[in-house]
């Protein structure tokens, strides 16, 4: 068993593309490895910023030869399709191909015995294919490259088995092309020149020698701990980030982590503002004092060992900070020198959509929709106005200018410092949540409604130009802002039907879908879900889900299991009769009649029937689902019963049959007042 | 590659950065051409790069060009913001298999000791709507600071490029307030301290940011503007007819000018702003296009 080591150096790769390019380059390389016929035990790729790289272990040396028949057309057919077949299996003509019966005829086939031989043979036309097929998210030409590439390739080392394969990538043009090799380069600035590796673990410890590590876990490892550690000497603690984590790894070779500090002047600027510039815009780490506050100290992770011991690279990095502070700093002062009121008519010089006019028409529409909001939901009318009016005020502030991810932020800070009302200036920074499922939803009767207001009508607006999300395409985030509602609604147990504010239907059945999307993340099982929205007609989301929990509940009990039972077989003898008479769905509907009903069993059914209908229809109105399904309960006997000793399709007597249909139709009928039972998959 | 030069020593105020450059690419065996003489946004609108980019014949060119970004002024008030600022260009065509290493050798020419510092390459896209141009490559940071953009342009009016180019821009005063240690680009040195007569920056241009801030925001005659606009894209028009693709693209160039004084002056409407870009795009397409046909009829 052998190993197989490539390694693909580049110019820096950018950090977003590492992960999934590694990941690729592995799927493609085993793949390819399936294909032609070749095992393998283990597979592993890394990467860094200029270097992906793939392990194989247990590859065999040698590979069998391998037979292989294949059938041919039957003997006799035209030349055509037996040309095919010999084409197809490399043959030159029929006398290399033998004739067998197959007991559906005398059928040609013909024996194909693919050679073995060094794997190392094979393994070069793998490599190719998995270079050519690699989907990086952008890539381009480089010199006088056809070839694309991420970035542009320098080496490549391909060893087998200790042994360089033979292969080579040519760019293409006038470009030498690159050969496969054994010889790799380290650091960019802590290593020189080239070194040449023999296998695996040669290489692995030839990079770290020359300052490179080469797992990303590793790296990522001495971030943490070493920004840790930096942390604890100075008695703060790291706010950790697995996302920037993820980047810095993928920004340095070698990473070293370091200790910064922010100007104290800097420090009664929101911290917000303070993290935007430091995490965003610089990658630094921030950190937190002993009170859970945001501390004036920062962790940059360098990918150099600096000779003075990054007194030089920390001191440029406070710099470039201080920079930006700087920036935020006046923008923070004079900002606060303007009221929000003031800036509003601001907001019709900014374009919301070519389509949909500008951000103060979109601010008329989202108070008009706050207040109405409002009124149902008993928020603090003056207060829904003013926030709503104000809510993108900030827009138009430097600030926000400068760092538009700060927008709501800011709006909330300059609003508290014009002593507006809290629930007005919380409502101004809270409008744009929840901006993703784990983000927190608005909980403050003012924030419900501005932020329900700015969410429904980003999609009764879009909606009315035909901008409806298709497939993966969501421009304007439609579906995030149609699951913000949701959650707003629900997790407020707001009692808010939408339809009013939804203007047409397709746009309700939007929801619906969404609902779903977010009940089955939830673990809520989806024919539950649909046999409740199937209902149709609710769009109170808290009424809908009640029963969508009730139903889930009931469906767990054994009465509620057994029931589900009976209903399939009163459903399915009615709908196979319905099938045979197409008039038979309208005679049947109704109750039946109870002159007709002559077996106890049936009666007893009729009777539980009317007591269920009776408990469920005030428990419904009662909205107690929970109630209406313990109803249910009663029916499972009867029902039994009746399947046991009553014979439904009595061919000679054909007004019992009816009325005995009638009894089961009406099963049916009454529990689907409750849920669509059909939909519920057994 | 070519040996870098020695002769200088490190840069002590802003024209020796310059200096320092052009002797450092001259050395690499660029051109040292000077900047094209009409107002333009950026080093990239030179025809040492928009059109050289195009074609099939190799081309090794650096140059300082004055850049103008109307909408950038800031009365001289801002220590970082200009609306005139100057950028230092290298192209290669094609890209060299060691650029990246030759210009980290420009870092060191200019006084950056990479061990000292940490130099790092993050990814950034360049596109150019207006000149219908895109390339992939990377911002430069030195110790968190861009110090410069790295281009592989893959697109040039529209047209997929023959030969890559590698284009390197510097950005003078940014870079020189990180080299000389100064927090307003109007106390950088220009010559030397001890020169007989020492300059800063702001001796030389304060003046200009506070006039022609005030011309771009307030004075600028719109109607004019307008009225130019309107011309050099009819001349723009009519000597791409004539196939004369240098001249056209001076008035693609001046159009473009036109264009960011009338939207500094807020007089251009965001909905009006994407197709006054897109009529400069179809100028600098047609010259392009123009120009690339004379390049492969000479090849």
């Amino acid at each position: 068993m052998a190993e197989l080591l490539l390694e693909l150096l580049s110019e820096e790769i950018p950090a977003r593309m590492q992960t999934r390019a590694a990941d690729d380059l592995k799927r493609l390389i085993c793949d390819g490895l399936k294909g032609a016929g070749i095992g393998f035990e283990k597979a592993q790729a890394f990467v860094t910023p200029r270097r992906l790289a793939l392990v194989i272990d247990g590859i065999p040396a040698v590979r069998d030869d391998v037979s292989e028949e294949k059938r041919g057309p039957r003997v006799g057919a035209p030349d055509q399709a037996v040309q095919g077949f010999l084409k197809g299996a490399g043959l030159a003509s029929l006398d290399q191909a033998e004739k067998r019966d197959t007991g559906k005829g005398e059928f040609w086939f013909a024996v194909v015995t693919k050679k073995g031989g060094p794997t190392a043979d094979a393994l070069p036309a793998v490599i190719d294919g998995a270079l050519k097929a690699l989907p990086w998210p952008k890539s381009m030409k480089w010199g006088s490259s056809t070839m694309q590439w991420v970035r542009p390739l320098q080496s490549i080392v391909a060893l087998f088995d200790g042994q360089v394969l033979k292969g080579e990538v040519s760019p293409g043009g006038a470009m030498a092309p690159i050969a496969f090799g054994d010889t790799t380069r380290g650091h960019r600035f802590l290593s020189k020149g080239t070194f040449e590796v023999a296998n695996f673990a040669d290489y692995v410890a030839k990079l770290r020698a020359a300052h490179v590590i080469l797992d990303a876990a590793e790296r990522k490892a001495i971030i943490l701990e070493g920004a840790r550690k930096l942390c604890g000497e100075v008695q703060v603690t790291l706010n950790e980030d697995e996302g920037l984590l993820e980047e810095v790894a993928g920004l340095t070779e070698w990473p070293v982590p370091m200790l910064g500090s922010i100007d104290e002047q800097f420090m009664d600027v929101p911290p917000e503002v303070l993290i935007v510039s430091m995490k965003v815009h610089l990658r630094f780490f921030t950190t937190s004092g002993a009170n859970g506050k945001l501390a004036n100290r920062f962790v940059v992770v360098a990918n150099n060992v600096a000779r003075d011991g990054g007194k030089t690279i920390v001191a440029g990095n406070e710099r470039v900070l201080r920079g930006r502070l700087a920036d935020a700093k006046f923008f923070w002062d004079q900002d606060r020198r303007t009221t929000l009121e003031s800036r509003v008519p601001g907001l019709k010089q900014i374009v919301f959509h070519a389509k949909l006019g500008t951000q103060a028409e979109r601010v008329e529409r989202i108070v008009r929709l706050a207040g109405e909001i409002a009124k149902a939901t008993g928020a603090d009318a003056a207060a829904v106005e003013l926030a709503a009016r104000l809510c993108k005020a900030d827009l138009v502030t430097g600030m926000v200018g400068e760092f538009p991810e700060l927008q709501g932020v800011m709006g909330r800070y300059y609003a508290l410092g014009e002593k507006l009302p809290a629930p007005v200036a919380d409502a101004i920074g809270d409008h744009y949540a929840p901006a993703g499922p784990n983000d927190r939803c608005p909980t403050a009767p003012v924030a419900i409604a501005v932020a329900l207001a700015d969410k429904l009508d980003a999609l009764t607006a879009f909606w009315s130009i035909g901008e409806k999300p298709t497939g993966s395409r969501d421009p304007f985030a439609l579906r995030r802002a149609a699951l913000g509602v949701i959650r707003i609604i629900v997790e407020n147990r707001l009692r808010l039907p939408l339809r009013p504010f939804l203007e047409v239907d397709d746009l309700l059945a939007f929801f619906a879908e969404r609902l779903k999307v977010q009940m089955r993340e939830k673990g809520v099982r989806h024919d539950v879900v649909d046999a409740v929205v199937s209902l149709g007609g609710e769009d109170d989301l808290v009424r809908l889900l009640a029963r969508v929990e009730a139903l889930q509940a009931f469906l767990g009990t054994e009465a509620g299991k057994n029931l589900l039972t009976a209903y399939g077989r009163a459903a399915n003898i009615v709908r196979a009769e319905e099938k045979k008479d197409k008039g038979l769905a309208a005679t049947i509907a109704g109750a039946p009649d109870a002159a007709l009903l002559e077996q106890a069993e049936e009666k007893a059914v009729a009777s539980a029937l009317d007591e269920v209908s009776r408990a469920v229809k005030p428990a419904l109105a009662a909205e107690d689902f929970v109630g209406a399904m313990a109803a249910f309960a009663g029916l499972r006997g009867p029902i039994d019963a009746l399947f046991d000793k009553v014979t439904v399709n009595v061919t000679d007597r054909p007004e019992i049959r009816l009325n005995r249909l009638k009894l089961l139709n009406q099963i049916r009928a009454t529990m689907d007042a409750v849920a669509d039972f059909s939909k519920i998959e057994g | 590659m070519s040996n870098p030069s020695a002769a200088r020593a490190k840069p002590t105020c802003f024209q020796e950065l310059i200096l320092t450059l052009q002797d450092y690419w001259a050395a690499q065996g660029c051109l040292i051409l000077q900047p094209f003489d009409m107002e333009m946004g950026a080093g990239t609108f030179h025809t040492a790069t928009t059109l050289r980019a195009l074609g099939p014949k190799p081309w090794y060119a650096a140059y300082v060009q004055p850049s103008r970004r109307p909408g950038d002024g800031r009365y001289g008030e801002n220590p970082m913001r200009l609306q005139h600022y100057y950028q230092f260009q290298a192209i290669l065509k094609p890209s060299p298999a060691d650029i990246l290493e030759r210009y980290l050798g420009s870092l060191q020419a200019i006084g950056i000791d990479t061990t000292l510092h940490d130099i790092r390459f993050v990814e950034d896209d360049w596109e150019s709507p207006t000149l219908g141009a895109w390339g992939l490559g990377w911002e430069v940071w030195c110790d968190g600071m861009e110090i410069t953009q790295f281009t592989y342009f893959q697109q040039v009016g529209g047209i997929e490029v023959d030969l890559v180019a590698g284009e390197i821009t510097y950005g003078l005063e940014r870079l020189a307030m990180y080299l000389f240690d100064k927090k307003s680009v109007y106390d950088l040195p220009f010559n030397r301290a001890d020169s007989d007569v020492p300059l800063t920056y702001g001796d030389v241009f304060l003046q200009n940011e506070r006039e022609q801030s005030a011309y771009n925001f307030e004075h600028a005659d719109t109607e004019m503007l307008f009225r130019h606009f309107a011309d050099a894209e009819k001349e723009c028009g009519r000597l791409v007819e004539k196939k004369l693709p240098l001249p056209a693209y001076e008035q693609c160039i001046k159009a473009s000018h036109a264009f960011n004084l009338l939207d500094a002056r807020g007089v251009i409407s965001v909905a009006e702003r994407q197709s006054y870009i897109l009529r400069v795009r179809e100028l600098a397409k047609a010259c392009c296009e123009t120009w690339l046909a004379t390049q492969k009829e000479a090849a």
